[in-house]
């Protein structure tokens, strides 16, 4: 039974440190969207975010410098998908296509101009990225039976970008629905002429939430190269820009239910991981391909108003103009 | 600032793209200026790598022929006003269909009858991949951005599973099929011109590059010939008239997108039966993405699209020359330069539209007053 709970404290910290930059993203992917802004370019402000938090980490050894340049790096991504979408009308997901390519490209490019690791960047040393934050009393709790072990492997011992990441849940959902910023962000994406009416400008407005997706998209691009990670590695976002937006839609562009949704990613992902090549009673081999292509599938099945219905803003993907 | 004047179709069609190219290049020069490398000598052999060197035309217009299948996948859902980005996945799922056409046939039957019906395989797999998203679009109203984009990682999670498990070859250990007998293989072009006494330099370029040019020439009478290309268009033009004029809008879509998912599971002819010989995974590459760009550009015309193709295979091609020419620049750059062109001409095509417009009109002003004067 103890080993049953041990294996299952682990998948649970596993899903957490999985769904870290889920969250990040989802969050951003929220706030893009929900002001009429489709944002598929999370993945290339994750990488982008990656790549900057790494390079400037092995350059100056201070994770906390990192994390601000890769801010920095994903808001100014994020500047050019606002300049196409919004100021210049363009398609947003050409651009946002166009920005996942870039980063891709733009990445590889530099990194191997600047390492000639093929890439890469170096591994980076403990003291350059973010370890572990051990909470206090571990020790004192560690010798009673369960709540000593949940404690450790579950509460304590994350990376701070995931302490971070969990408030940003409730920060989010608090700016969206209990502050002046978010009521009219919510009213931008739906009836964006009402906010111009009112004499609130509809492009500043949806100028704010793509930046704001910039700022955590760089985080979450930070906790892949210096916090779970420990260096940049080519296409290291794989796909999970992606996923945080299937997880938007999932959780129908609200904050809590998208949080909720990273979390089931994230179970299903470590969950696989744990179990792969195990036999299980009844089953067989576990079906790990299968439940790592579930958040895809369910995202499409909810879509198409087969398991409940979501419906996106109702000016989303549409330019504004006056 | 007053509204600009419209521009001339000309200028639309041929002026604009240029410069929106001309404007994606110059900022992946001044990148390549800025890692420390001459971008005019990185140019220069880009241009050698794609034309000159012996074979190398071959390889161009054998990426050509990917980003044909591709671009048209994409051109003909955006005819119908739908963006298809699931060219990866209708295309991995075409590699699958003319690849168990091809380990089941050609061990007994001769490549006259395996190959058409392996392209026949390719084109129905893709758009079965393709018609579920235009299904789940026309009648159940998802958006067809995002279903596409999941049908490329179920895709994925798919070929992982199949060439990994029950197609896996025996005794192997990366994923990938048997490979096909030689009744499953396209034909190489240095071999048929070599059998016609047109001796050339060996390449990858196969019999799937005049199938491209026939599909090209097929998807201009579609859509500007046929009944169904009219249907499609009026769809995407507008679908409330569409309706109104008594076209089945949901059955047009969803006919587009099957054709659509068919083009991009041909592009699995020209790797698989062309060169692999078997089906492997991420075989796609990346192909389905850059069809966009190719699309793009080549404004959704088959004209424009060979065009587009024959650019991007050059870059392609040309860009692999760099990994042996220079120290800081690898073929990586060709990523870059298609990202800068996506960004100008798809994202930003219209940014140079007024300032273009006003110029060609203030042009056209001081002639008229010339000709007056």
């Amino acid at each position: 039974m103890s080993e049953f709970l041990f294996q299952a404290l682990l998948t649970l910290d596993g899903t957490v440190r999985v769904a870290t930059p889920l969250i990040l993203c989802a969050m951003a992917g929220m706030f893009s969207e929900r002001s009429g802004v489709i944002d598929i370019s999370l993945e290339g402000k994750l990488l982008v975010g990656a790549f900057v938090a790494a390079t400037i980490a092995y350059f100056t050894g201070s994770p906390w410098l990192a994390v601000f340049c890769a801010i920095g790096a994903s808001v100014l991504v994020a500047l050019i998908h606002g300049f196409a979408c919004i100021t210049h009308r363009g398609n947003q997901v050409v651009s946002g296509l166009a920005i996942n390519i870039l980063a891709a490209g733009v990445t590889v490019v530099v990194a191997i101009a600047l390492f000639r690791q093929g890439g890469q960047t170096p591994i980076l040393d403990r003291g350059d990225r973010f370890g572990p934050m051990e909470f206090w009393f571990v020790e004192t709790l560690d010798p009673i039976p369960m709540l000593g072990a949940v404690y450790r492997e579950f509460i304590s011992g994350h990376n701070p970008i995931t302490y971070l990441a969990l408030l940003v849940v409730p920060a989010s959902a608090y700016l969206l629905y209990r502050t002046r910023f978010g009521l009219r962000l919510r009213a931008v994406g739906e009836v964006p002429a009402a906010v111009d009416t009112a004499g609130v400008s509809v492009a500043w407005l949806r100028y704010r939430a793509v930046l704001l997706a910039g700022v955590l998209c760089g985080i979450a691009g930070a906790y892949l190269s210096i916090g779970q990670g420990a260096g940049f590695v080519p296409e290291m976002s794989a796909g999970k820009g992606y996923i945080a937006l299937a997880a938007v839609i999932f959780g129908k562009w609200r904050p809590v239910p998208a949080f909720l949704a990273c979390l089931m990613f994230g179970f299903l992902e470590a969950l696989s991981a744990r179990l792969q090549g195990i036999d299980l009673p009844l089953i067989g081999e576990a079906p790990t391909h299968l439940m790592l292509a579930l958040p895809y599938i369910m995202t499409v099945l909810l879509l198409a108003g087969f398991i409940g219905r979501a419906s996106p803003p109702a000016a989303i993907g549409v330019p504004y103009t006056k | 600032m007053t509204a600009p004047p419209p521009l001339p179709k000309w200028a639309d069609l041929f002026v604009l793209p240029v410069i929106n190219l001309l404007v994606a290049f110059f900022i992946c020069g001044l990148i390549i200026l800025a890692l420390g490398e001459n971008p005019i000598s990185a140019l220069v052999v880009m241009v050698k790598g794609a034309f000159v060197y012996p074979g190398s035309l071959g390889y161009t217009l054998y990426y050509t022929t990917n980003f044909i299948f591709t671009a048209l996948a994409v051109a003909i859902a955006f005819h119908a006003m739908m963006f298809n980005i699931g060219g990866e996945g209708q295309a991995a799922l075409g590699g699958l269909g003319g690849g168990l056409v091809c380990l089941w046939l050609a061990p007994s039957l001769p490549a006259g009858i395996v190959l058409p019906l392996a392209i026949l395989g390719a084109a129905a797999f893709g758009a079965a991949w393709g018609v579920v998203p235009g299904y789940l679009q026309a009648r159940r109203g998802s958006h067809i951005v995002i279903t596409t984009i999941m049908f490329n990682f179920i895709a994925a999670s798919l070929m992982v599973w199949l060439l990994g498990g029950p197609l896996l070859q025996q005794g192997q250990q990366s994923p990938q099929t048997e490979a096909f007998e030689p009744a499953g293989q396209m034909p190489k072009m240095h071999d048929l011109l070599g059998g016609l006494g047109i001796e050339t330099t060996s390449s990858p370029l196969n019999l799937s590059f005049v199938l491209a040019l026939l599909v090209l020439v097929g998807f201009w009478v579609l859509i500007w010939r046929t009944r169904l290309g009219y249907e499609i268009r009026t769809v995407g033009h507008n679908p409330d008239a569409a309706h109104y004029a008594g076209i089945n809008v949901p059955r047009t879509i969803i006919v587009a997108m099957a054709i659509a998912g068919g083009l991009a599971g041909l592009m699995s002819i020209n790797e698989l039966q062309g060169v692999q010989h078997r089906v492997i995974l991420d075989f796609t590459a990346g192909y389905g993405f850059t069809g966009i760009a190719v699309a793009l550009m080549g404004r959704n015309h088959p004209i424009g699209i060979f065009l587009a193709s024959l650019l991007f295979g050059a870059l392609y091609q040309g860009g692999s020359e760099l990994d042996f020419e220079f120290q800081s620049i690898t073929r990586d750059m060709v990523l870059l330069i298609q990202g800068m062109i996506i960004l100008f001409s798809g994202a930003l095509a219209y940014m140079f539209n007024p300032p273009l417009a006003r110029f060609i009109a203030r042009v056209a002003a001081k002639r008229l007053e010339a000709r007056h004067v």
